[in-house]
C-alpha cells in the first residue's frame, strides 16, 4: 500500500524536524570556573533591562514579580515571576538553568520560550556576564505572585513550533559584522547583546523575525499605534554626544524628553558609565543608514 | 500640460488637500485651539529648559542671572492653570497628535503629574541662582517630571 509509506515518510519528516529544532539547553559546565559577582551583575542587569519587563506592571521598583503584558500579532504574553522566591520565582533553579533560559530560550523542563523574551539578543552575551547577572538576581527581594498564562491561540500556543522560529531568526552572530574600533565593539555588545535595542527599533516580518536588512530602521509601535523611531544615521541626525546625553538624562537636543517605553530604557542606560553610553552612541553612528 | 504637473504631483496635491480638509472639518475650533495652546505651552517648557539643561550638562558656563530668569519662566508656566487645554475629543483617536486617552480616563493621575512639575519648577526657581551644584540638584526633578508625564500620557509618534 503506497499511501501508508507516504504517511510514514511524512511522520518521519515531522519527527526529524522536531528533533532538529528541539530545545537545546546550555551544557552543564557552561558556567564552570566562573564566579558571579553581584555588584558587577547590577550593571549587566541595568544594561539588559530585565527589570523593565519583569517588575509588576507600572511598578518602577520592587520585586521581579512579573505580570506585565506584551501584546503582539500572535497574542498577549505575560512576563513570569523571576524573583528568587523558591517556588513562585526562579530561586529553586540552578545557575545553568537560569542561564539556559536567558541565553538559549529553553526552560528547565526543556521547552522553548517565546521570543517576547529577547534571548535571541542575550545569546550573544558573555557567559561571565550572565554569571554576574545571576548572582545579582539572587540578591533581589522575593515575590510569591503566581504566573499568568499567556493568551495565545493555535498554532502559536504549541511551544515546539518555536524551534523553527529559532532556527530561522535566532541565529548567533553580530548584525554589524565589522566593528572598526574597540569603542564600537563595546557599543555593539551593549546594543546587540544586552540592550536588545533591535527588539523595538527593528521591524519584523510576518513570522515575527527581525528584518536585519532594516536594522534599527524603525518599526510599528507594539501598542498598535504610531512608530518606534529610526535610530540609524538615516533617521537620527543627532551628534554622538547628543545621543549619549539622551541615554543619560532623556533629553533630546531640543529639550523635549523621551516618552513611552523609551523612558524605561533611559532609566537603565542612565545607570551605565559615560564611556558605555558613548560606546552605544558610536555604534549607532556606525550602523548602515536606513532611509527614513 | 506643464511637465511639473505630472500625475504624481497631482496625486500628492489631492492627498494633501484631502488631508487638510479632513483635519479642518473634523475638529471643532475649540478642540484645535486647545491642542495648539498646549503644544505651544510644551514648546515654551522646552525653550526655557534649554539654557538650564546646557549648564547642567556642562555645555555652557553657569550664569546665575540666566539660570534664574529661565527657571522663573518655567515656574510661572508650570503653575499656570492648564485645565482648558485638555478638552474632551482631543485624544489621539479623535484628533491625531499624541495625547493618550488615559489623560481623560485617569484625570487624577494626570493632574498629579501637573502638580509634580509645578512643585519641582517652583523649587528650581528658588535655587537656580545659588550656584551650579544647587541648580543641577533642582534641575533633575524637573526633567524627571517631564519624563514621567510623557511616559504615562503621551502616545507614540505617528
Ligand atoms: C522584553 C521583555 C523581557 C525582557 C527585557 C526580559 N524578559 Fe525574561 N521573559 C519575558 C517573557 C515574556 C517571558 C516568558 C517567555 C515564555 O513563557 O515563553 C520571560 C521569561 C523569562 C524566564 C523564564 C521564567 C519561567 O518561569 O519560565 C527567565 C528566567 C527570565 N525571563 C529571565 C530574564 C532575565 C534574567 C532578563 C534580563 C537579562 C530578562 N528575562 C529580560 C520578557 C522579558
Ligand atoms: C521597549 C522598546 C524599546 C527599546 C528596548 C529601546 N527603545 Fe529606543 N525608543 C523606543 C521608543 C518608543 C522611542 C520613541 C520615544 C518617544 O516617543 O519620545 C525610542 C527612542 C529612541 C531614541 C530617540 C530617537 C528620536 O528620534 O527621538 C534613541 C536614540 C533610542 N531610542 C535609542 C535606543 C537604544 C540605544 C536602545 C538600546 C539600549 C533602545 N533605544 C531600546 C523604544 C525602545
Ligand atoms: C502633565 C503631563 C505633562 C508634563 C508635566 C509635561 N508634558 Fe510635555 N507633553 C504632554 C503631552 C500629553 C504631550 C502631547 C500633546 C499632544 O500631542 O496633543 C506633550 C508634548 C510635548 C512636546 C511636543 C509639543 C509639540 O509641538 O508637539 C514637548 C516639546 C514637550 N511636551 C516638552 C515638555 C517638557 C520640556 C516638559 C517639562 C518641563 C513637559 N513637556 C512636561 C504632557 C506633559
Amino acid at each position: 500500500m503506497r499511501w501508508r509509506r507516504w504517511i510514514l515518510y511524512a511522520l518521519l519528516l515531522i519527527v526529524a524536524g522536531l528533533w532538529w529544532t528541539r530545545p537545546v539547553a546550555l551544557p552543564d559546565d557552561a558556567l564552570a570556573g566562573l564566579t558571579g559577582d553581584a555588584e558587577a551583575g547590577a550593571v549587566i542587569y541595568a544594561a539588559s533591562g530585565c527589570g523593565s519587563c519583569h517588575r509588576a506592571p507600572e511598578a518602577t521598583d520592587g520585586p521581579l514579580a512579573g505580570g506585565r503584558a506584551f501584546p503582539s500579532p500572535f497574542g498577549t504574553f505575560y512576563a513570569p515571576n523571576i524573583s528568587p522566591h523558591p517556588t513562585a520565582g526562579v530561586g529553586g533553579w540552578t545557575d545553568v538553568e537560569i542561564a539556559s533560559a536567558v541565553m538559549r530560550g529553553v526552560s528547565p523542563g526543556g521547552a522553548h520560550y517565546y521570543p517576547a523574551f529577547p534571548y535571541d539578543s542575550y545569546q550573544q552575551a558573555e557567559a561571565g556576564d550572565i554569571a554576574h547577572l545571576i548572582a545579582y538576581l539572587r540578591t533581589l527581594p522575593e515575590s510569591d505572585a503566581a504566573n499568568r498564562p499567556h493568551d495565545v491561540g493555535f498554532p502559536f500556543n504549541i511551544r515546539a513550533s518555536l524551534g523553527g522560529w529559532k532556527l530561522l531568526f535566532a541565529r548567533p552572530g553580530w548584525v554589524l559584522t565589522e566593528a572598526p574600533t574597540p569603542e564600537i565593539e563595546r557599543g555593539r555588545y551593549l546594543v546587540e547583546a544586552l540592550g536588545h535595542c533591535g527588539a523595538c527599533h527593528t521591524s519584523r516580518n510576518a513570522l515575527g523575525g527581525p528584518q536585519t536588512a532594516q536594522w534599527l530602521g524603525g518599526a510599528p509601535d507594539p501598542s498598535g499605534e504610531g512608530r518606534v523611531p529610526n535610530i540609524t544615521p538615516g533617521g537620527l541626525d543627532w551628534s554622538a554626544g547628543e545621543i549619549a546625553e539622551y541615554l543619560k538624562s532623556g533629553f533630546t537636543p531640543e529639550f523635549d524628553t523621551a516618552g513611552g517605553e523609551m523612558v524605561d530604557v533611559v532609566e537603565n542606560t542612565a545607570q551605565l558609565t559615560d564611556a558605555d553610553r558613548a560606546a552605544i552612541a558610536a555604534y549607532l553612528k556606525a550602523v548602515p543608514a536606513v532611509a527614513p | 500640460m506643464p511637465s511639473f504637473l505630472n500625475s504624481r504631483t497631482i496625486a500628492l496635491v489631492c492627498v494633501t488637500l484631502a488631508g487638510s480638509a479632513f483635519a479642518a472639518s473634523h475638529l471643532s475650533p475649540e478642540v484645535s485651539g486647545a491642542i495648539n495652546a498646549r503644544k505651544a505651552h510644551m514648546g515654551l517648557y522646552g525653550h526655557n529648559l534649554g539654557p538650564l539643561g546646557a549648564m547642567a550638562q556642562d555645555k555652557m558656563p553657569y550664569d546665575a542671572a540666566v539660570a534664574s530668569a529661565a527657571a522663573a519662566n518655567l515656574a510661572a508656566l508650570a503653575n499656570m492653570d492648564q485645565s482648558t487645554y485638555w478638552v474632551e475629543g482631543s485624544d489621539i483617536a479623535a484628533a491625531g497628535g499624541r495625547a493618550k486617552a488615559e489623560i481623560w480616563s485617569d484625570r487624577a493621575g494626570f493632574d498629579a503629574e501637573i502638580e509634580k512639575l509645578a512643585a519641582a519648577a517652583t523649587n528650581l526657581a528658588a535655587v537656580a541662582g545659588d550656584g551650579l551644584d544647587a541648580m543641577k540638584a533642582g534641575f533633575g526633578p524637573v526633567g524627571a517630571s517631564c519624563g514621567s508625564c510623557h511616559k504615562a500620557y503621551r502616545g507614540p509618534r505617528p
